[in-house]
């Protein structure tokens, strides 16, 4: 299992062809309360760095762009429920929605967690 | 004290029991009172009104029948009165104070405007009065027609569009007809700058576009490499604010415009901060197609639930020939009005009838009551008044770009870095100190930005006062006293509300409270 991240600050979690999707814990504390997502639907194909789902805080409405090429098999339906899962436990029961991914190598050109904390210090 | 489900007092305390808030026993600040909603004031079978018996006639719908009363409240007309008079009186106006809501340009409307949109001949026409009953405000439209064209040097103008974001969706529709009119159906994008009003990719959007954004350069305007590179065949349009949302002119706005007509597309402008160089530079001299503009910023019309916003579009010669119906012409009688497109390349209509009447009047009206000299003066005075806020702040604040600015402000939070004060605190903070509070987070280009738009209609006085209110403040927050903002506002009638849990939760309609004699049951 592997934990990659964007520098739009989403993160995917690989579990053999499947990949989990959801936005950072430092995303969510740069959005506030979060009070509204929008998920893709089952089904949908989503492209590498297109929009893929819509968070809504108290501050913002933001885009959430898709780390991996791939074909959506689930939403969070319970974040859809509760959106405040997205400020509480933005990594683990926060997650968005998951995708089977179509190009795995899309994955090397992620920054892993160290990479990705040290380009969170580095720009903000 | 017991909540309702509204999250206010639900009864004026027993006698003898200060409320824990106020210090007072009936929870009123002074002459500022605590006012129940009206639903809660109803007290059943009393009416205001003594109305004549309803003669009983045979019920005329067809056996459809009410399911429940109606539930109004049961209340006298003082009360009625007193009522919405205390409401006024809890809002927050242009009237009242200084009003430095940046991007959306809260200036005074002189009351000479509410003069002439009161002449009954304007106020009380009806869009459906013979053309010969309303020769006058046919003028009036055909002279705000023609200084609108004079002020931006365009070819036409359409009057009809409601405000801003529909005067875009006009712009951008009359774009769309003329690249289908050459047979070019190719071009699928609209490209919009990262700083843009949010309408704007919402406008492309919802006209069928994808919408591509362009970053910015690090002194805050489009990255003009940036826009050539995403430039080609199956670009449309772009669409760019100037000045832009961060309250600067697009330096290179004329290579832009060349830049986009080379590759075939349109260049639309966001007028919303037209106030800024009105009398001082024409959209047409910067190559600009299609432009709306709001009269309710630049031209002084009341907005912000003061009245309905106006948003005609000009356009070029290219686009000319696709401004949507209806529009006044010059008739062998008289003016007359064009009420059909089937004959012309215009797209169709954007509204039923003509647009904002009372705007329209309004709008001339400080248009000929300025003159020429007069709205140079005003769009001077914007840009001055701006500037001075940033020189006397930027060495307690951080101003978000360096040098002069045009009719707005923008601070980042950088000062408050290290301090635990956010920019929200400070805008609640600003309201105890009696001043609506400035536009909080938006542009989104910087970072917890803080946008400040004085307009020309504050004197060096009324500016200094805020001024030094915010500097104040700002001294207040690097002093670390954290709690102060975080318990700000104090003074207002509600204090810090829960914005996540109304947003999460919103309770839009009122019930009863349980146990009372319910309205809707009598």
């Amino acid at each position: 299992m592997t934990v990659k991240y964007t520098k739009d600050h989403e993160w995917v979690r690989v579990e053999g062809d499947v990949g989990t999707i959801g936005i950072s814990n430092f995303a969510q504390s740069q959005l506030g309360d979060v009070v509204f997502v929008e998920l893709p639907e089952a089904g949908r194909v989503l492209e590498q760095g297109k929009e893929a789902a819509v968070v809504e805080s108290v501050k913002a409405a933001s885009d959430v762009y898709c780390p991996v090429s791939g074909t959506v098999i689930e939403a969070n339906q319970a974040l859809v429920d509760d959106p405040s899962l997205a400020n509480n436990a933005p990594e683990s029961d926060g997650w968005f929605f998951k995708v089977t991914l179509s190009d795995p190598s899309q994955l090397d050109a992620l920054m892993d967690e160290a990479a990705y904390a040290a380009f969170v210090e580095e720009s903000h | 004290m017991s909540m309702n489900s509204q999250g206010r007092p639900s009864a004026i305390p027993a006698a003898g029991v200060a409320d824990a808030v106020t210090g007072t026993f009936t929870g009123n600040r002074g002459l500022q009172i605590e006012e129940p909603l009206i639903f809660e004031q109803d007290a059943a079978g009393r009416c205001g009104v003594d109305l004549p018996d309803v003669p009983k006639v045979a019920a005329r719908l067809g056996g459809v029948k009410p399911r429940a009363k109606v539930g109004l409240p049961g209340l006298a007309e003082p009360q009625v009165v007193r009522h919405y008079t205390r409401l006024s009186q809890k809002n927050y106006a242009i009237d009242s104070g200084l009003y430095p809501l940046g991007s959306c340009t809260m200036k005074h409307n002189p009351r000479l405007n509410e003069k002439m949109a009161r002449l009954p001949g304007f106020a009380d026409v009806h869009p459906l009065q013979p053309l010969s009953t309303v020769q006058g405000a046919l003028e009036l439209m055909d002279s705000l027609a023609h200084w609108l064209k004079t002020l931006t040097g365009m070819a036409a103008v359409t009057l009809a569009p409601a405000a801003g974001a529909h005067g875009e969706m006009c712009g951008i529709m009359a774009i769309r007809s003329a690249h289908e009119a050459k047979g070019d159906t190719a071009r699928t994008k609209i490209l919009v700058p990262e700083s843009a009003h949010g309408t704007n990719p919402a406008t492309a959007a919802a006209c069928g576009y994808a919408v591509e954004s362009i970053p910015a350069t690090a002194d805050g305007r489009v990255d003009l490499d940036a826009l050539k590179a995403k430039l080609g065949p199956d670009v449309a349009g772009l669409m760019l604010t100037n000045p832009n949302t961060c309250g600067l002119f697009e330096r290179d706005i004329i290579a832009i415009g060349e830049a986009v007509h080379a590759a075939g597309a349109y260049f639309y402008c966001d007028g919303a901060n037209f106030n800024a160089i009105v009398g001082r530079v024409r959209p047409a001299d910067l190559g600009v197609d299609a432009m709306h503009i709001n009269l309710h910023k630049t031209f002084s019309t009341p907005h912000g639930g003061g009245g309905p916003g106006s948003g005609p579009v000009v356009f070029s010669e290219a686009l000319a020939p696709y401004v949507p119906v209806p529009y006044v012409t010059h008739g062998v009688d008289g003016f007359d009005l064009v009420e059909n497109a089937e004959d012309g390349p215009a797209f169709g209509r954007m509204k039923a009838f003509h647009g904002q009447m009372g705007m329209f009047t309004r709008a001339l009206s400080y248009m000929l009551s300025h003159g020429a000299d007069g709205l140079w003066q005003a769009s001077g005075d914007a840009v001055l008044n701006a500037n001075y806020v940033m020189a006397r702040l930027e060495d307690v604040m951080t101003a978000s770009f360096e040098g002069p600015c045009m009719h707005e402000c923008l601070f980042d939070d950088r000062f408050l870095k290290g301090t635990g004060v956010t920019t929200l605190d400070i805008a609640k903070a600003l309201i105890d100190e009696g001043f609506h509070p400035m536009t909080m987070y938006f542009p989104l280009v910087v970072h917890g930005a803080l946008l400040i738009e004085p307009t020309e209609t504050e004197s060096k006085a009324s500016l200094d006062q805020f001024i030094d209110a915010l500097r104040a403040l700002a001294e207040r927050a690097k002093g670390g006293d954290v709690a102060y903002f975080q318990g700000a506002p104090r003074l207002t009638p509600r204090r810090r509300l829960d914005e996540t849990a109304a947003a999460r939760k919103p309770i839009l309609r009122w019930t009863p409270p349980v146990g009372a004699e319910a309205l809707a049951a009598e």
